[in-house]
């Protein structure tokens, strides 16, 4: 029952402040879950971000319910998952109910101006230290600047846009035809990904 | 009645949404069609609003709907609607995981899903970057590549860089000070 509160509240912090979309949470998932807690490793974070990209469902509700479920099952999944969902739901229930105009407060503006320019910072630096754990070889480099081309300058050049899954898919696709794992490797022990 | 529907029709909206919380967008202005739930112009709040809060904008348009057609239990029981797929989903997942984690084809599978995952989030940085530190109407205005930059928020930006380097706070610390920042520079 302590665990599954500790769960709760953890998730519920990281609910209250993630702005910015899914992988602004990436960071705030790091600070407190791999380095404080050591609930979780920097790999699993990536895997379970390519997976909640092409699984239905907002992705910061599918990280949290699987970083959940590792720690305590379903059980654990729920706290997690609620927990996330808490902040966000009293807000819009604050705000539906009484600040009709939030969005167009000038101090709000302002304020969430300086939060965007953090949060560009907050997920450049995550990138950088999953980028050492992840781009291992050329073919991971490549695999990684084809699908970043895709994603973020694909709609430009091509007729119509990749969906984000097929592209995840794709990925997991080639790496199960080239990839070259063949035992369990150090997945799961990437301790130092904590540092 | 109202509040199974509206978890019925979240419930839907989350099992089809795949690619995060935009992706919910279409499904959002279909159930406004059909429901007359909220309007498209409440979409396009909440669209701003989700950009100013916590929270994804699929989550917020659920807690936002349910709240307006039956109030505070409403706004509860639609935004479990929309979690409760990807919920199950993932718990199938992640227990398939279990088993296979050490599996030779789901490890390389991660082998290739790992960078994919990155590239993703890049993707993503570099959307947030065009509305942080770019001043893409400005630029489309003049066509003069220096009205391009925000130099006030790049300057910050590496700043907080550096200082995020050196001083290992909670990322939180750094969100709250930039928004003070943004607040007394009027950005």
């Amino acid at each position: 029952m302590k665990e599954l509160l500790e769960l709760y509240v953890a998730f519920l912090k990281i609910g209250a402040v993630n702005f910015g979309g899914g992988y602004a949470m990436l960071p705030l998932l790091e600070k407190d879950l791999v380095n404080k807690r050591g609930w979780t490793t920097m790999d699993d974070l990536a895997d379970y971000f390519a997976i909640g990209q092409c699984t239905p469902g907002v992705i910061a509700l599918n990280v949290s319910t699987f970083i959940g479920h590792k720690k305590k099952g379903i059980a654990g999944a729920l706290a997690a998952t609620i927990g996330f969902l808490t902040v966000p739901i009293l807000l819009i229930l604050v705000i539906a109910a009484f600040l009709t105009n939030f969005a167009e407060i000038t101090v709000v503006q302002h304020a969430f101006a300086g939060i965007r320019v953090c949060v560009c910072v907050l997920i450049l630096q995550a990138i950088l230290r999953l980028w050492k754990k992840s781009i291992v070889d050329n073919i991971t480099l490549i695999l990684f600047l084809v699908i970043f081309f895709l994603a973020a300058a694909g709609s430009y050049v091509l007729p119509f846009k990749v969906p984000a899954a097929v592209l995840v898919i794709a990925s997991g696709i080639f790496g199960v035809l080239f990839g070259k794992n063949g035992k369990s490797g150090e997945k799961g022990s990437g301790k130092e990904a904590s540092r | 009645m109202t509040l199974l529907r509206l978890i019925f029709e979240f419930f839907k909206t989350g099992l089809f949404s795949v690619g995060g919380g935009l992706a919910t967008l279409p499904f959002l202005y279909e159930m406004s069609d059909k429901t007359h739930w909220f309007s498209h112009g409440d979409i396009a709040d909440m669209i701003a609003i989700s950009e100013s809060t916590p929270g994804a904008i699929g989550i917020n348009m659920a807690t936002y709907a349910g709240f307006k057609t039956a109030g505070i239990l409403g706004g509860i029981c639609a935004t479990l609607g929309l979690a409760l797929p990807s919920l199950i989903i993932i718990l199938i997942i992640a227990r398939f995981l279990d088993h296979f984690s050490d599996n030779r084809h789901v490890q390389n599978a991660f082998y290739g899903l790992r960078p994919a995952s990155i590239a993703m989030i890049t993707a993503a940085l570099v959307n947030v970057i065009k509305v942080a530190l770019l001043d893409l109407n400005a630029y489309a205005a003049s066509g003069n590549l220096m009205d391009l930059p925000r130099v006030i928020p790049i300057v910050m930006a590496v700043i907080l860089f550096f200082a995020m380097k050196k001083l290992k706070w909670h990322p939180i610390v750094f969100l709250g000070i930039s928004a003070v920042i943004g607040i007394i520079l009027k950005l």
